[in-house]
């Protein structure tokens, strides 16, 4: 060290000294920086992070609950759930979708029609949620892709439940059928509720009781890492299964009016007198319910909504025909009320004239029936009777009767959304068509064309009322509901009934002596059907026009193309006394109701009253000898 | 040159070091998932650092004095060499393969620049000449531009404050150092386009880590979530959630003291920023009483950068400071920069044991 500097070591180490102590002076207070970071996110937000940490570890997984199965009144079951295989992807866990896809594809096969549906619903939610690419792997593709799944993050095979209707179309039109939970349904279900499921009913039962036969979602709460492994399962809140519902539906007595319709298009709506339950409720021709529920490719759809016979179409519930003369015995009561004597006779030569017109009003039968009075008329369908009945009723009073029994109105079904038919007034015209009402369709109304329009399930809840003499009862199809676990059946509420009061009720008996002689007197229209049965039953045929006939034409059913042949009707209840089913059988183009609809009906009560309790007793005696 | 009879080496900071030393293996047993490998080579380290330490602590200061420009030529030389033939590891060109192991040149200037600092500033009767003083901001630039070049932010930050401490502590006039970071704030932006696109953005994501919370932001918002949700006591050891189920990346290394603060908490974080403090305070009493400018300068360098090592990393973790790859001293896993600590203390030991010979 060279000797100048001594002289200024002490200045230098006071220099140094000073700057030493203001650097430790600059690490405490940068010490107490940290500090007050670590306090503010110890113990000021520790709360805070608490939870963002729990976040993070805790997986939220809902578990879907099992949909309730649906059983016929006899435990047949009609909707249940079978274990099937998916393939689900979450986007987010994705890198390169194209790539994943194509080996996924070199794995199982992949459908156009899923992979675009796939594609559709990448844009539709956010990414984190898994959706479906696959429904209903092979076993040996989904044991291929098993096999391979470490190759795959993101790719997830899952065993689900899946909807299945082993009745497939003779279920159809009552069940309708649950489908994957789509935009529209988003909008309206409450979100939380469906956390896990993907199935909603569409339609039909399924979509009306939707809130009991869904269940209630559970959660199973896991320990995941960072990776999303699974590392411990914490807790879990089981799912509740949704109820099972029972019908009243008979569904050997639904496949027996499949059968008998098959190929034809129609619809038979058959109801217990008793409780309104509705026993058999077809409309053919019917689709499979099962294609509905994963969605329907688009060649299945295009050939069932674009077929001409409409089997998409539920022709019980929404198909509207011209009651034709079914409507006889409810013209009768209203003729009745309003003090009209059934014993009076009228000459019938084979048509009928409004004075001061011109316009004939033809029968149909050209000859005339001779003599007849009010039993007499609906045993042989004389339309001249009823011509004149009605205009001497008037419109509105015969309108005011025949709304009593249910139509023209919704019957309160538990099927959803049904028409109101049509029960045609003055007023109505004047709101729906601003023109007045003219005499002529008060007497065409009388024979239950014209205006007049009905459903086949109006028309046999209309029948119903009679079987009941006067007593009304809503249609319902369930029976009663079941706690999965408890098994305990819980009956739904009565049906809402009511009289139909008469001035006297043995109104009521005359009208269905006429409709007993339509099957059991020497003249009735259906008294084929009566010389062969085993039991006394009350029906009433009609033949609805479908296309209009010119005053002097003939109608001739050999030279008319189908699709405008008239419609065949035919309503009955059985027994006569104490009736135990009530039924309406409409068969589009099937030209008479006496020669087409009656002989089915007839075949349905046939079942329903003879070979099905033969059966049922057979069994007992065996089930007791056993 | 070694005195048998004496003790070299400083008690109080000695077992400050091996209490650090021994919070480390329990931390890293947590953070590396009960890894007894991991702790096995921690312990390696740590043995073969302290042993560094201790022998370096024998060494009379004067001599290491003398050697400062050879330390200093021979890092220089080698990070000129680690640009040409590197090994790249992470998007960035550090490691020095030798065959037997792999080392970073950079970790000698860490002690190679405040050690040629001082030399130059203690040549000279202080308050330095202006020449000096240019002289010794060549010493820090030159080598902290090889390790920018690298590119290691980490590093070069700790290597620039270890060479620039020693100009202040020296006594460098308060109107240039004032002036200079005047002038620095100005060239702020110039600075900016000329880091990677990975530097931007952990800057970026300092602010909003929100704004990229799979990307850049991942880091922090996780470790800083960790932290908190250690609270006042700590989730307690092995049972720190974030830690143990992986969410804390890097988390035996850069990222330890999220694990260390999840699971101890507050009171444990208290501890260690006090273990830490007791040291700083410790190696700036011993450059306060040491026997020369050039001891006193090193001493106290050495004392400062170990803080910004503590105050950097902790910085980080808890969200203030940008992610800059600078490990918590003495804790995190990881040999070289462990070596160079120890090599340090060693230094300050042997400033301290060598303070009265000439008095």
């Amino acid at each position: 060290m060279a000797t100048q500097h001594i002289k200024d070591a002490k200045r230098e180490e006071n220099i140094i000294k000073s700057r030493i102590v203001m650097t430790f002076f600059g690490i405490l207070i940068l010490v107490l920086v940290l500090f007050f970071r670590l306090y503010y996110l110890q113990v000021t937000g520790h709360t805070h992070y608490e939870t963002l940490s729990n976040n993070n570890r805790i997986d939220l997984t809902p578990v879907a609950p099992v949909r309730g199965m649906i059983f016929d009144r006899n435990g047949k079951i009609l909707a249940q759930n079978t274990p099937v295989y998916t393939l689900d992807i979450t986007p987010d866990q994705i890198k390169n979708m194209e790539q994943t896809l194509d080996h996924v594809s070199q794995l199982v096969s992949i459908s156009d029609y899923e992979l675009k549906r796939f594609k559709r619903s990448l844009k539709q939610r956010p990414g984190f949620e898994a959706r479906t690419l696959i429904t209903n792997l092979e076993h040996a593709e989904a044991a291929r892709f098993a096999v391979n799944q470490h190759r795959f993050k993101g790719v997830k095979l899952t065993a689900e439940l899946q909807r299945v209707y082993p009745y497939a179309e003779l279920t159809a039109h009552v069940l309708g059928y649950v489908g994957r939970i789509g935009p529209k349904d988003l909008k309206k279900i409450d979100k939380t509720a469906y956390k896990g499921t993907s199935h909603i009913g569409k339609l039909g039962i399924e979509a009306f009781y939707e809130n009991d036969l869904l269940g209630t979602v559970g959660i199973a709460q896991a320990e995941t890492n960072a990776h999303g492994r699974v590392v411990r399962k914490l807790h879990r809140t089981p799912a509740t299964a949704g109820e099972n519902l029972h019908l009243n539906l008979d569904i050997e007595l639904q496949a027996l009016a499949h059968h008998i319709l098959d190929g034809r298009k129609g619809s038979i709506v058959a109801i217990e007198p008793a409780t309104g339950g509705i026993l058999a409720f077809a409309s053919t021709p019917s689709f499979d319910p099962n294609l509905f529920v994963n969605g329907i490719d688009t060649k299945n759809f295009k050939r069932l909504n674009s077929s001409d016979d409409r089997p998409l179409l539920n022709r019980a519930l929404h198909g509207r025909y011209a009651p034709g003369s079914t409507i006889k015995p409810f013209v009768g009561l209203a003729g009745l009320e309003q003090g009209i004597d059934d014993k009076q006779q009228i000459d019938c030569y084979g048509v009928f004239k409004l004075p001061n017109s011109r316009h004939r009003y033809r029968d149909w039968k050209k000859e005339g029936h001779g003599r007849v009075d009010m039993r007499s008329s609906i045993a042989q369908s004389c339309d001249v009777y009823f011509y004149r009945l009605a205009s001497r009723i008037g419109i509105q009073k015969l309108h005011d009767t025949l709304i009593k029994f249910g139509l023209g109105r919704k019957t309160g079904v538990d099927l959803g959304r049904e028409p109101t038919g049509l029960v045609p007034s003055p007023d109505w015209k004047k709101r729906v068509k601003n023109l007045s009402w003219y005499p002529g369709e008060t007497v065409i109304a009388g024979i239950g064309q014209g205006f007049m329009l009905a459903t086949p399930l109006q028309l046999a809840v209309a029948t119903t009322v009679l079987a009941n003499r006067g007593l009304y009862i809503e249609p319902l199809f369930l029976h009663s509901k079941e706690d999965p676990q408890t098994r305990i059946l819980e009956p739904v509420d009565e049906s809402d009934a009511f009289m139909v009061e008469m001035n006297d009720p043995d109104f009521y008996e005359r009208v269905i002596k006429g409709m007993e002689e339509v099957v059991h007197g020497d003249r009735g229209t259906a008294r084929k059907l009566g010389r062969k049965s085993s039991y006394r039953f009350a029906g009433k045929t009609g033949t609805a026009q479908v296309v209009g006939i010119a005053q002097d034409a003939e109608y001739d059913e050999e030279n008319l193309e189908e699709r405008f042949r008239d419609h065949a009707l035919f309503i009955a209840f059985a027994p006569l006394e104490k009736p135990r089913i009530a039924i309406a059988v409409i068969v589009e183009n099937g030209g008479s109701g006496s020669g087409t609809a009656a002989p089915i009906a007839k075949q349905m009560l046939d079942y329903y009253l003879i070979e099905r309790l033969r059966r049922v007793s057979a069994d007992k005696r065996v089930n007791d000898f056993g | 040159m070694i005195l048998a009879s004496r003790n070299h080496l400083d008690g109080p900071l000695l077992i400050a070091l091996l209490m650090l030393s021994g919070l480390s293996l329990i931390v890293l047993y947590s953070a590396g998932g009960g890894n007894g490998d991991l702790i096995w080579r921690q312990f390696i380290r740590l043995s073969v650092a302290i042993l560094v330490m201790v022998a370096i602590a024998y060494t009379r200061i004067d001599s290491i004095q003398r050697w400062s420009p050879h330390v200093f030529s021979a890092g220089l030389l080698l990070l000129g060499l680690v640009l040409l033939v590197g090994i790249v590891g992470k998007g960035a060109q550090r490691w020095l393969d030798l065959g037997f192991f792999r080392f970073q040149p950079a970790e000698i200037m860490k002690l190679g620049v405040p050690m040629m600092t001082a030399w130059v500033l203690a040549r000279r009767p202080l308050p330095a000449s202006n020449w000096t003083i240019v002289l010794s901001l060549v010493v820090v630039c030159l080598p902290t531009g090889l390790v920018v070049l690298q590119p290691d932010l980490g590093t070069a930050i700790l290597i620039a404050m270890s060479g620039l401490v020693v100009i202040f502590v020296a006594g460098l006039k308060w109107r240039y150092i004032i002036a200079t970071s005047g002038l620095l704030f100005a060239a702020a932006p110039l600075m900016w386009f000329n880091l990677h696109a990975y530097q931007q953005r952990r800057i970026l994501t300092l602010f909003d880590p929100y704004s990229d919370p799979l990307g850049a932001g991942y880091h922090t918002i996780q470790s800083t979530i960790a932290v908190g949700a250690g609270g006042f006591y700590g989730k307690g050891w092995i049972h720190g959630t974030q830690s143990q189920l992986e969410f804390i990346p890097e988390r035996s290394t850069d990222f330890v003291f999220a694990v260390f603060a999840e699971e101890f908490g507050l009171l444990g974080s208290m501890l260690l920023l006090l273990i830490y403090l007791f040291i700083i305070g410790r190696c700036l009493i011993i450059a306060f009483n040491a026997r020369d400018t050039y001891a006193r300068l090193l001493c106290a360098s050495l004392a400062w950068t170990f803080f910004v090592y503590v105050f950097v990393n902790i910085g980080m973790v808890t969200g203030i400071l940008p992610v800059v790859g600078v490990p918590l001293p003495l804790i995190s896993y990881g040999g070289t920069s462990m070596v160079t600590l120890m090599a340090g203390f060693g230094i300050v030991m042997s400033v301290h044991t060598h303070k009265r010979l000439m008095t």
